[in-house]
């Protein structure tokens, strides 16, 4: 065997049993990913353990941070041909393959995240050994890149934890923790930290026998079964994202069904091969977009401020919201109203929200136990961060921040969560207006990553710092906006809402102009949108925000809003709401022309909003309006949308 | 003497028992009321000295129950904490032991209180039936197993309530309503005195809830009752033992509970089994100035006194008494009494003792009777008759209102009285700033 020094991101032990403790470090970085150097490494190291053969072999990683993150994006965003990407996909399968041929126990000891190609890595060992904390996370999310586990993860998966599981977690991309990883059969045991070591040894002293399949797993990868399973599957994915636009999910379903997973089987110009995913626009626009997610959590970086304590004035439908994420993020959160009965709802949600996400009864006890009902105010003088999220009433707004002002800590941040009122007009009354700032959510809280970070014309630069390092805090993207009406993301949809709704005012049926938005790609049509935000609130925002309509706020609009029929808050809008769903009649998709009419105002109404420096440069706007709107992310973004268009038409 | 402040307040609404396990348990309703109570003062949970929580009956997974309460509601793994129990008076204690080490100057900022979840006092197997399990469980073969369930009596399955058990004396075997039958019989108090003073009661707390007395902040105090949520997110704003409806025609006709047939207390003159929590803040002047804290009073004096635990309900004459005695004070001397409505027939009796020359002088060591108790300045917003007796948090709840009655009616003095089961009182003096 090399002696260790050699190795620059491993670190090569043996003990006493002659077991090899085999640490990933990757060298420079903070955090393990599979670059090309690393593979080119490890698969030295697995040469030479095929001549020197050992007992056994733990790996493990050297890092606080977690086992691995996957593959280096660096490296996979530089793919410029599909030559190139096949190198990249036959490098880790040939290593990986390595890996699994040993004739020796082979252990993974995952502790933190385990993420693509690094749960791939830990699915070619024998065994897998998770430690049992909240921070551990398995999760095969290459799809999300609109790439393929190619690294021998779509062979393996489905024979480890049957069909079904395996293919809900490539599919969807998303991660599970160390408890339902041993339930599904993924590891083969979860931990305590304290014994994870003795765990993975007695792995090698001691192999358990291979888990078995229940037979009627075993029976699904039967070829006929196989058939079945993966039609099934793609019906699910086509009711989420069409094969033309969303190739990825598709092909990860042919290569199991058709190639057990095998990434070299398809001809370069099948559709579903890897060659094709890689030369599809949907790819660029998804690497470009977790490209950007990456610069906006960056933008957090300028300030080291830190909060534990946050209060929130206003128990309604976002204040509520709000107060509930925070606690659930594990800060102290004090929720203001004026008496027990207002905070009541929000409560409720919140203990919803904590159940779903949290589970375990501990914690969702101390996240209860964290949220603080406060029907005097008094939370704050305590507060490190305070947001106010009371209705849209100017002069209320403008006396309480006078008040917030003189009782609030000298460092604390003081934001308002306001949509449609201008900072500077808040802050009018305030004895020092550079302190205020907006931090604006949107609607559900717990779903749309985005929140604004609004610097009105007086507001300090050192509080926008401020406000972006806490919203990065609670694990949400900032996106830093100038204090103009509807910021970046309401201004948008303002205007694209109102030509839909225009558009039925000509007699154009909403279900068919919904049907034609999410064709398209978008999480919601616009009249439902417009159900779900609130008939009134698009009423008394529509003067403003409708842009180049002449701020015509169609008749119909009005109609509705004087009878009372809200959207669903009220049970009826444009649609009849029942148990939280709109009634649709079934219908085809607008035009392509009526689409346009639509989709145009939009982008118009982004590209204006760059030009005014309403948000630092196109990139930003494109992520705002993905994570803040759920413009369909395959799209990259209206203005990549549109330059894509323009480029593809000459 | 250092003087010891009381800064501020609060508690859960009391809940009554449904007869069946209540929406939370001990430690759900310290931590309600403390993180809110904790919320509203100048300074920061982990400032605290220390926490004592004063519970009768914590459940098997609330060991030291103190300690659970202050790491829920956020005062850090540094500030010690702890549990103490006095039976009925645990909250009491707690804010009696907080005194303590604020005089040896130990501890100067204390957050101290007392609660229990009777609703969700255990269901516990009988003697019998634990041998049974034991031998079933200890069978092997299937033969074994057949012998042990032919063994198994319908008897044997009939629980054995904790409650009952922890409302019993030990030493003496009388439930607490059978220690207040020896004292009606004694000091010969009628049902119907009884029925009404309950009426009363529930009349009380009726015109306190009315006028807002409980719930919002008013005379320059928070809120004394603070809502609570329970684990789905569903609101607890109020008390709801009190009965707008009651009166002497629907006491009447409740049956003798504790003596069957032929005793006077029923359920209707006696507390409720409630769930429900108390906090006080008390501080050091030393910490009152370090901190800016502004007191809404102190505590003057506090009493401890033994007597025979089947008369256990004198207890607050025992310990009233000699602090009476110390500060040169008679009955009606102070601005306002919170005597503990363990049985309506014990509160009676307590008045009674006092203008008892007998009782006075061969129990008490006086010279002849005491006096009379001005009975408008008894439980000016009811008691436990009508707002029911979690019993580890009863004693704190006492002085925090005598404190608000204080303060409403701009009296100066009052006391706050309680007894207990095993034969005890306890008493506290306190003064409004």
């Amino acid at each position: 065997m090399s002696p260790s020094a050699t190795w620059r991101h491993f670190r090569l032990e043996y003990d006493a049993d002659d077991i090899l403790w085999l640490t990933l470090d990757r060298a420079g970085e903070s955090t393990n990913t599979l670059s090309a150097d690393v593979m080119d490494e490890l698969s030295a190291i697995l040469d030479d353990l095929k001549k020197n053969s050992v007992r056994g072999m733990i790996i493990r990683s050297g890092k606080a941070s977690g086992f691995v993150a996957g593959a280096d994006v660096a490296e996979f965003t530089a793919i410029a041909t599909p030559e190139d990407a096949m190198t990249l996909v036959r490098r880790g399968w040939t290593t990986l393959g390595k890996l699994a041929e040993l004739k020796f126990p082979t252990v993974a000891l995952v502790q933190g995240f385990c993420m693509g190609g690094g749960l791939e890595l830990a699915l070619a060992c024998r065994y897998r050994v998770a430690v049992d904390d909240p921070s551990t996370r398995f999760a095969l999310p290459e799809v999300m890149l609109g790439i393929v586990p190619a690294w021998g993860g779509m062979q393996r998966l489905p024979k480890l934890v049957g069909p079904p599981a395996a293919l809900d977690m490539m599919l969807t991309g998303k991660s599970i923790d160390a408890q339902r990883a041993r339930r599904m059969g993924l590891v083969t045991a979860a931990v305590p930290e304290r014994v994870m070591h003795n765990a993975a040894r007695s792995m090698v002293l001691d192999p358990p026998p291979a888990r078995a399949l229940p037979f009627a797993q075993k029976l699904m990868l039967m070829p006929f079964a196989r058939r079945f399973i993966a039609n099934g599957a793609r019906k699910q994915v086509a009711a989420r994202a069409s094969r033309e636009h969303y190739p990825a999910p598709y092909s990860i379903i042919d290569h199991w069904e058709r190639h057990d997973g095998d990434p070299f089987a398809l001809p370069a110009d099948d559709p579903a091969s890897i060659a094709s995913l890689v030369r599809h626009p949907t790819t660029a626009n998804l690497i470009r977009i977790f490209g950007l997610q990456e610069r906006m959590k960056t933008l957090g970086k300028a300030s080291t401020f830190t909060a534990r304590h946050v209060h929130v004035i206003g128990a309604g439908t976002m204040g509520g919201d709000i107060a509930a994420w925070c606690a659930l993020r594990g800060l102290t959160v004090t929720l203001q109203d004026q008496d027990a009965a207002r905070l009541a709802p929000a409560m409720a949600r919140a203990a919803e929200l904590f159940q779903r996400r949290l589970r375990d009864r501990l914690r969702v006890r101390d996240a209860l136990d964290r949220l603080v009902p406060d029907t005097t105010g008094a939370g704050v003088r305590r507060a490190d961060v305070i947001i106010e999220a009371i209705f849209e009433h100017l002069p209320t707004k403008q006396a309480l921040f006078r008040d917030l002002e003189a009782r609030a800590r000298p460092g604390a941040i003081l934001a308002s969560n306001t949509s449609s009122l201008k900072l500077a007009d808040i802050g009018a009354e305030m004895h020092d207006p550079s302190r205020l700032v907006g931090i604006h959510f949107f609607n559900p809280v717990a779903q749309l990553q985005l929140v604004e970070v609004v610097r009105g014309a007086a507001t300090q630069q050192r509080w926008a710092d401020d406000a972006a390092a806490f919203v990065r805090a609670i694990d949400k993207l900032p996106l830093p906006v100038a204090d103009s009406p509807g910021f970046l993301v309401n201004r948008v949809l303002g205007p694209y809402l109102m030509a839909a709704l225009r558009m039925v005012e000509e007699g154009v049926s909403p279900e068919a102009l919904d049907r034609a938005a999410t064709d398209f790609g978008m999480p919601m049509g616009p009249i439902e949108l417009a159900d779900v935000v609130g008939l009134d609130i698009l009423v008394a925002a529509g003067r403003a925000l409708s842009g180049d309509g002449g701020g015509v706020v169609p008749a119909k609009l009005v109609a509705l809003v004087e009878a009372k029929k809200l959207g669903k808050k009220s049970g009826e809008g444009y649609y009849r709401w029942q148990a939280g769903k709109p009634v649709k009649q079934a219908s085809a998709a607008a035009s392509p022309a009526q689409l346009e009419r639509m989709i145009t105002p939009y982008i118009e109404e982004a590209r204006k909003a760059v030009d005014e420096g309403i948000v630092a440069d196109a990139d930003l706007a494109d992520a705002g309006l993905i994570f803040g709107t759920g413009f369909a992310p395959f799209r990259g973004g209206p203005l990549a949308y549109a330059s894509q268009r323009v480029v593809s038409a000459s | 003497m250092t003087d010891i402040f009381i800064i501020d307040g609060a508690r859960t609404p009391f809940l009554k028992s449904r007869n069946r396990p209540g929406p939370f348990a001990a430690s759900d309703l310290a931590t309600a009321a403390g993180k809110v109570l904790l919320n509203r003062q100048p300074f920061a949970p982990d400032q605290l000295d220390e926490v004592i929580l004063g519970a009768a009956a914590p459940s098997a997974d609330e060991v030291n129950i103190g300690r659970v309460a202050a790491l829920r509601m956020g005062c850090g793994q540094k500030v010690p904490a702890w549990t103490v129990m006095r039976n009925c008076a645990s909250g009491m204690q707690a804010i009696d032991s907080a005194i303590a080490n604020m005089l040896a100057g130990r501890s100067h900022l204390v957050l101290a209180g007392g609660v229990d979840a009777l609703s969700r006092a255990p269901v516990l197997l009988s003697d019998r039936m634990v041998v049974w399990l034991s031998d079933f469980y200890a069978a092997k073969s299937f033969g074994q197993k057949a012998a042990a369930i032919a063994k198994l009596r319908p008897a044997m399955l009939a629980p054995v309530l904790g409650i009952v058990r922890g409302l019993t004396d030990p030493v003496v075997g009388l439930m607490m309503g059978q220690t207040a039958e020896n004292l009606a019989y004694r000091f010969g108090i009628t049902r119907s005195q009884m029925d009404e003073f309950s009426v009363a009661s529930h009349r009380k707390v009726a015109q306190a809830c009315d006028d807002g007395w409980m719930t919002s902040p008013r005379d320059g105090l928070p809120p004394e009752v603070v809502p609570v949520f329970d684990a789905k997110g569903a609101l607890y704003a109020d008390d709801d033992g009190m009965r707008r409806d009651s009166s002497m025609e629907g006491l009447a006709k409740l049956k003798p509970f504790f003596d069957r047939r032929y005793g006077n207390i029923t359920a209707g003159n006696s507390s409720q089994v409630t769930d429900g929590a108390a906090w006080l803040v008390l501080a050091s002047a030393q910490a009152v100035k370090e901190h800016g804290l502004v007191p809404i009073g102190r505590i003057v004096d506090s009493q401890w006194a033994g007597l025979d635990p089947a008369q256990m309900g004198l207890g607050p004459v025992h310990a009233a008494t000699p602090i009476l005695k110390r500060h040169g004070l008679a009955l009606g001397d102070l601005d306002a009494w919170e005597i503990n409505e363990a049985f309506a027939a014990q509160v009676l009796a307590c008045i009674a003792a006092w203008q008892d020359d007998t009782y006075c002088r061969e129990q008490l060591g006086l010279e002849g009777a005491l006096g009379a108790l001005p009975v408008d300045r008894l439980n000016v917003d009811g008691g436990a008759i009508a707002l029911g007796h979690p019993v580890g948090a009863s004693g704190a709840r006492i002085v925090l209102h005598l404190l608000h009655v204080l303060k409403r009616t701009g009296g100066k003095r009052g006391m706050a009285a309680i007894c207990i089961g095993g034969g005890l009182g306890g008493a506290m003096l306190v003064e409004a700033a």
